[in-house]
């Protein structure tokens, strides 16, 4: 594996290309352009049914320069199992090559509906790579409720905002005993390339969770797409940290966090958790902030020896 | 007759497990169901034992089965799996995506009884409810069948002008779990009539993209091409089943018996083989029998063939089309007759849902009444159901 540290350590290739229908200043796709940049090559990519697959693959257009797929929308991680697993097949027949697989997939594909088919492929310890890009809510179909969309956040189906937390996926995938779990956020391109890189080199099933901000769903304008992945780790709403064979490490400190009210005015998905009477839930979701980064300090200090 | 064989015995799922074998796979991906799980407990078996040199994945469902089934028939690999009723109601979304993709997977289906109320017994009602998602489906008679026509499954499926997958459906439990001495060919036999075919494959060397999106400008041609390649299967599989090594044991469309048989009964599956023994120890020569192996795509032309010196047919669904004019068999054998301009008597008769035996009294008594109901009652279509306890309407 080699170090990203400058621009030039890239591979030249890129792998999307432009002139897909992304909407303007979609937090996907800049990190699915960083991802696909640093993967080592051979690789193949999965991708369920969702924003990237639809943006990107309109017949008789494709903007993958890559080897790509898409099956459905509960299933990418079977099909990467079937992929993986056929490959070590047909590379000992004489009939095949391996190549590395890659699969990139919103938070419905992953928390909700794919959430299955996830478990079952690290359960059986593919050598894989699952890369969620997290825009909080089913963006495709526009803008539904989905288990990674945080507490007091409008969508079309919680408009009064929604009552429960995120799901914790990463613990979840450290759970199922995964060798290397890891969040990014395309802000941070260097650590966001380093940690595709590092989950590509190790064998087994390997996750990273990037935070993909989207104007649309969000409701912010398109031009702060950058800034408001910056805040969403400033404010330690979206902590940096990696897990790796069950030792915890943060990877961008912040020592003294932005208010998280920096990053939820700018949303107006937010409105209803920041008006006065529901002063009670912004509390809950700054207390559940508080909680999470004190989790990982613990797990740090606990896992580092 | 099978010259080139040794003879073995086995259950209708053990056939289907020794010709996969022989078929030298790449990846087999399966979730145990009953009356299924053999197929599955026999393979896992050859893949730990290094008999078959491939990967088994036990996925965590049959939804996730076909879709590691449809990423490793990308990735260029002979891919087999097998499931039955639930399993396959879990799998119906991604089978019309195997087809769609062009994906020539081999599934084994043994037939049974989808719930409510959950019944683990046979009948056809689980591959019916997916008989319009692409798939070519066989069905057989016997273990001796089960082996033979898994085998030709694949050289079918992988046809360069072909590339869609086969079900090769067995009558849970009655063809499933009966065991009976099948002739099985060497397995250099095998690997000679099964060579391996260039297709499009997911390569980072030469990328391309599967499973776009196609709007109403294109979607519309992407099934109408699929639909031609699954009619191509028809012609093809005349092709496939002439180079089998061993006559004996050809895949055919149909096959029928007692030719001069006024009466004509259509059946499918494991209940043939019951038709066939009440007809040989019958002194009547009213009846033939149509035991029909190609139910997609349906082989009209040659069904017509075998009606035409017919004055009645009694058609034998294992399956129920609730609501609809007629079960699937029966809608497809009138829809042909009524395209040929043939105005003969139909009867229906839907038998054996849940595993409730066919037995040889109540075939015996469908005789019966199927000649007083098709020369005496004046309406073109009749419905029975064989062997119910209630009141027919």
């Amino acid at each position: 594996m080699s170090q990203v540290s400058r621009l030039s350590d890239l591979y030249g290739r890129e792998g999307l290309s432009p002139g897909h229908s992304a909407c303007r200043g979609c937090g996907a796709t800049v990190a699915v352009r960083q991802i696909l940049l640093a993967a080592e090559p051979p690789f193949i990519v999965v991708t369920p049914t969702g924003c990237l697959e639809v943006i990107s693959s309109q017949f008789p257009y494709t903007s993958w320069r890559v080897p790509w797929v898409h099956v459905a929308f509960e299933n990418a991680a079977a099909v990467a199992s079937g992929i993986e697993a056929a490959l070590r097949a047909l590379e000992r027949k004489g009939l095949g090559r391996r190549h590395k697989v890659i699969v990139i997939a919103g938070d419905g594909g992953t928390f909700d509906i794919g959430f299955q088919a996830l478990s079952g492929a690290f359960e059986r310890g593919h050598d894989l790579l699952y890369i969620c890009y997290d825009n909080e809510a089913y963006m495709n179909t526009g803008i539904q409720r989905s288990a990674a969309t945080p507490l007091g956040s409008a969508t079309t189906t919680t408009p009064a905002g929604k009552r429960e937390q995120k799901k914790d996926i990463v613990s979840i995938l450290v759970g199922h005993g995964s060798p290397y779990v890891a969040t990014s956020s395309p802000h941070l391109w260097k650590d966001l390339t380093n940690k595709v890189r590092k989950a590509q080199s190790i064998e087994g099933p390997t996750f990273l969770h990037v935070v993909a901000p989207c104007p649309r769903g969000w409701y912010f304008e398109p031009q702060l797409t950058i800034k408001m992945a910056k805040l969403a780790v400033e404010t330690r709403i979206f902590p940096i940290y990696e897990v790796e064979n069950g030792k915890y490490r943060i990877n961008y400190m912040i020592n003294r966090p932005r208010p998280v009210e920096e990053y939820l005015k700018l949303q107006s998905r937010f409105a209803y958790l920041l008006r006065p009477e529901n002063a009670h839930l912004l509390e809950r979701f700054k207390q559940w902030v508080e909680d999470r980064w004190n989790y990982l300090q613990k797990m740090a200090a606990v896992t580092s020896s | 007759m099978y010259s080139l064989r040794t003879q073995r015995l086995m259950t209708g799922n053990e056939a289907v497990a020794y010709a996969v074998k022989q078929a030298d796979v790449d990846f087999i991906a399966a979730y145990p169901i009953t009356p299924q799980t053999i197929i599955v407990e026999r393979l896992s078996e050859y893949v730990a034992s290094g008999e078959i040199n491939a990967e088994f994945v036990p996925v965590e469902s049959e939804h996730s089965a076909l879709s590691a089934c449809i990423g490793a028939s990308l990735s260029g690999a002979r891919v087999f799996t097998s499931s039955s009723a639930q399993g396959l109601a879990l799998m119906h979304e991604v089978m019309y995506i195997a087809s769609g993709l062009r994906c020539p997977i081999v599934m084994a289906v043994a037939n049974r009884a989808l719930s409510a109320p959950l019944n683990i017994h046979g009948d056809h009602s689980d591959i019916m409810g997916s008989r319009d998602s692409g798939w070519v489906q066989i069905f057989c008679e016997n273990p001796q069948e089960v082996y033979d026509y898994t085998i030709q499954a694949f050289r079918l499926a992988e046809h360069p002008d072909v590339l869609l997958p086969v079900t090769v459906n067995l009558d849970g439990f009655t063809v499933s779990h009966s065991s009976e001495p099948v002739a099985v060919l060497e397995d250099s036999v095998v690997k000679e009539y099964l060579p391996r075919h260039e297709r499009p494959r997911l390569d980072y060397y030469s990328p391309a993209s599967f499973g776009v999106f196609a709007l109403p400008t294109h979607y519309f041609e992407f099934k109408v091409e699929q639909e031609k390649a699954l009619r191509k299967a028809g012609d093809v599989f005349n092709e496939v089943a002439a180079a089998y090594p061993d006559e004996a044991g050809r895949l055919v469309k149909l096959d029928k018996v007692n030719s001069d048989g006024r009466i004509a009964l259509v059946c499918m599956g494991g209940t043939t083989g019951t038709l066939r023994h009440v007809l040989k120890q019958s002194a009547s020569r009213e009846f033939s029998l149509i035991s029909l192996k190609l139910f997609t795509p349906f082989p009209s032309k040659e069904i017509l063939e075998a009606l035409s010196d017919a004055e009645g047919v009694v058609v034998m669904d294992r399956a129920t089309s609730p609501g609809a004019p007629l079960p699937p068999l029966a809608s497809n054998i009138v829809a042909s007759l009524y395209e040929a301009g043939i105005n003969i008597p139909v009867l229906s008769v839907v038998y054996g849902l849940g595993g409730r035996e066919p037995t040889l009294r109540l075939i015996r008594e469908m005789l019966e009444k199927a000649k007083e109901r098709l020369r005496t009652v004046k309406v073109r279509v009749n419905r029975m159901y064989l062997g119910y306890r209630g009141e027919e309407r």
